[in-house]
């Protein structure tokens, strides 16, 4: 028996917990934010002062990278990957998704021991070139990080949107005459753009947000997810940490909904 | 090569194999094959799943790189070396394989946009073709807004408008249901014939393998067993693999003394059929229809005692045993048949058949 009123009984837990935990503490930290001694024109000194601003933007042009760098590896993954099995498929795509297991500190430490002081890059051209390379402080280290536990989401999004692409469509192309780089344009690419909005989606809110890679990393460089938590801890200002927060939260909402109008419309 | 007497000049190019083979991890899908299809014949590939006839059509259109050193020619040019985005072949598939993000009239026409034709030039050439196979009014729907029947048209018609030297279709109308099926294999018959176009159909089908070749090829385990006209492939089929899965066939086993299978099974069932040649043990066939009932003078074939009859409307089938061998009878309606009855049948001399043992 379904009526309206069991409908909603369903539904009571996620609303209980949407409440609780997202909408309650997002209305204090409205209030936090608005409340400081610069009251509501904390959300405006995001834009106006140059600290916050090139920070943001770095996270973003951060973000946008990681994206965008994530689909056109997982992309290229995908299509070989799927529909094909060899010996050791099972193997390959398990190693292919192992970052998933790494928190973010962890992946931090392996950008360190690839291209940290003492790192293995550093080391090899120390020995070939005589200049000791150090990336992994820098936003290029942030991006590889960010890049390394990127691909596999992304890749199981996409990997099972090829594997129900009809193998008859791309034959079809081919008989009527359209070349790799074609079928990929007119096929191939229209067929996954569901699957690749949503996995951009994800991509950029989780590179947006990610704090444990940043926390390893960026030493010379501050993403918003670390502006904000030195505001609060070491700068102890609340209402500009609360105003960073909501301001963040903002951006990668709009763009998570962006992406889901998109995948549904297309 | 028969054509209706109707038939549009060909179009198509004649294609000439020579021992194209296929093996996919070992194991042989097709035996060296020789295959000749003349310009505007439409043949159709008849056997059960497995037997590799989607493999030669594959083959053919160059979707499967062939084993060993072989020849497919299409009128004489060697095309075994060009992949198939060269081969200029129209192709068909089961799933339609249509594009979903372009409507039913870029679907046509996107043969051409690839080939660079003009955007005006393309929408008129799509705009025909669509006439062609009575799609005018869907032009500028999704192809999710079409039925099952009309896509399969959207595909033929965008398989047609590049002009193809062949066009290849692979069980076109295995994903329709049986009443649209019957009615669209004539439309496809039709406008094969009426494009004039050289075709390779391949089905598992025998009606619809009836029905549209100029030819059937049966295949059987990864071999042409058998191509000739239908009527031919029917009526003198070559081996017991053809003569079943074409129809239906039955079979009388027993000696033959004197020219003549003679079975008694001291029931008051008996058989007596003319075989010709030296006394053997022989397996003599023939069809359900061949049979008629057994009237007047002359000698009866066959006296049989019925256990089941089914009515099918203008016929009726009736099972029945002699020697305790099943057959299967298929008369008028009209005449009163009922189970445990004994009713006697001649058979058509024409119709029997006796093939080599196989087995």
């Amino acid at each position: 028996m379904r009526t309206r009123r069991f409908d909603l009984l369903l539904i009571l837990p996620l609303a209980i917990f949407t409440l609780a935990f997202l909408l309650l503490p997002l209305a204090r930290l409205g209030v936090t934010a608005a409340g400081g001694e610069r009251g509501a024109m904390a959300f405006l000194a995001i834009l106006t002062e140059p600290r916050y601003r090139t920070s943001l933007i770095a996270t973003l042009l951060l973000a946008l990278a990681t994206t965008a760098a994530t689909l056109a590896i997982a992309t290229v993954a995908a299509q070989t990957l799927a529909n094909r099995r060899f010996p050791g498929r099972g193997l390959l795509l398990s190693l292919l998704t192992f970052p998933l297991a790494f928190p973010g500190v962890v992946v931090g430490f392996l950008v360190i021991l690839l291209g940290g002081r003492l790192g293995l890059v550093g080391s090899v051209t120390k020995a070939v070139a005589g200049t000791n390379v150090v990336f992994a402080y820098s936003l290029t280290g942030l991006f590889l990080g960010y890049l390394y536990f990127s691909v596999p989401r992304v890749l199981l999004t996409l990997l099972a949107a090829a594997e129900k692409l009809d193998p008859a469509l791309g034959e079809a192309a081919r008989s009527l005459g359209a070349g790799p780089l074609a079928i990929q344009r007119d096929v191939v690419l229209p067929a996954l753009f569901p699957a690749l909005y949503t996995g951009g989606a994800l991509c950029f809110a989780t590179a947006m947000g990610a704090f444990g890679t940043a926390f390893t990393l960026a030493t010379n460089v501050d993403v918003v997810p670390m502006l904000i938590y030195t505001e609060f801890t070491l700068a102890t200002n609340a209402a500009m940490a609360a105003a960073l927060s909501i301001a963040l939260g903002v951006v990668t909402w709009l763009a998570l909904m962006l992406a889901r109008l998109r995948a549904t419309g297309a | 090569m028969t054509l209706t007497a109707n038939a549009a000049p060909p179009r198509g190019a004649a294609i000439t194999a020579r021992g194209l083979s296929k093996s996919f991890h070992g194991t042989t899908v097709l035996h060296p094959t020789d295959l000749h299809v003349p310009a505007g014949e439409i043949l159709v590939l008849l056997g059960p799943s497995g037997c590799g006839k989607t493999t030669l059509l594959r083959l053919i259109a160059g979707l499967e790189r062939p084993d060993g050193p072989d020849m497919l020619r299409f009128d004489g040019e060697d095309v075994s070396a060009l992949p198939i985005e060269r081969r200029n072949v129209g192709m068909v598939f089961q799933s339609y394989a249509l594009f979903p993000n372009m409507t039913v009239a870029e679907n046509v026409a996107y043969g051409l946009r690839v080939r660079g034709m003009p955007s005006a030039e393309r929408k008129a050439e799509a705009a025909r073709l669509l006439a062609l196979v009575g799609l005018e009014e869907h032009a500028g729907k999704r192809i999710t807004a079409i039925s099952g029947g009309q896509r399969q048209r959207c595909a033929l018609a965008r398989a047609l408008a590049i002009k193809p030297r062949v066009l290849l279709l692979d069980e076109p109308l295995a994903a329709l249901d049986a009443v649209l099926r019957e009615r669209l294999r004539a439309e496809i018959g039709l406008l094969l014939r009426e494009f004039g176009i050289t075709a390779v159909y391949v089905t598992h089908d025998q009606a619809e393998a009836m029905a549209i070749g100029d030819r059937i090829a049966v295949m059987q385990a990864g071999r042409i067993a058998q191509i000739d006209r239908p009527e031919v492939i029917y009526h003198r089929p070559r081996n017991d693999f053809v003569a079943d899965f074409v129809g239906t066939m039955n079979r009388l086993a027993g000696p033959v003394r004197e020219g003549r299978l003679i079975l008694d099974g001291g029931d008051e069932t008996r058989a007596d059929l003319p075989a010709g040649g030296p006394d053997r043990p022989a397996i003599l066939c023939f069809r359900p229809e061949a049979a008629r009932p057994h009237a007047g003078p002359g000698e009866e074939a066959i006296r049989a005692r019925i256990t089941a009859t089914t009515f099918f409307g203008a016929t009726q089938r009736l099972l029945v045993e002699v020697a305790g061998q099943p057959l299967r009878l298929d008369l008028p309606s009209g005449l009163a048949f009922s189970p445990g009855q004994l009713a006697a049948f001649t058979i058509e001399g024409a119709a029997l058949l006796e093939f080599p043992r196989t087995v």
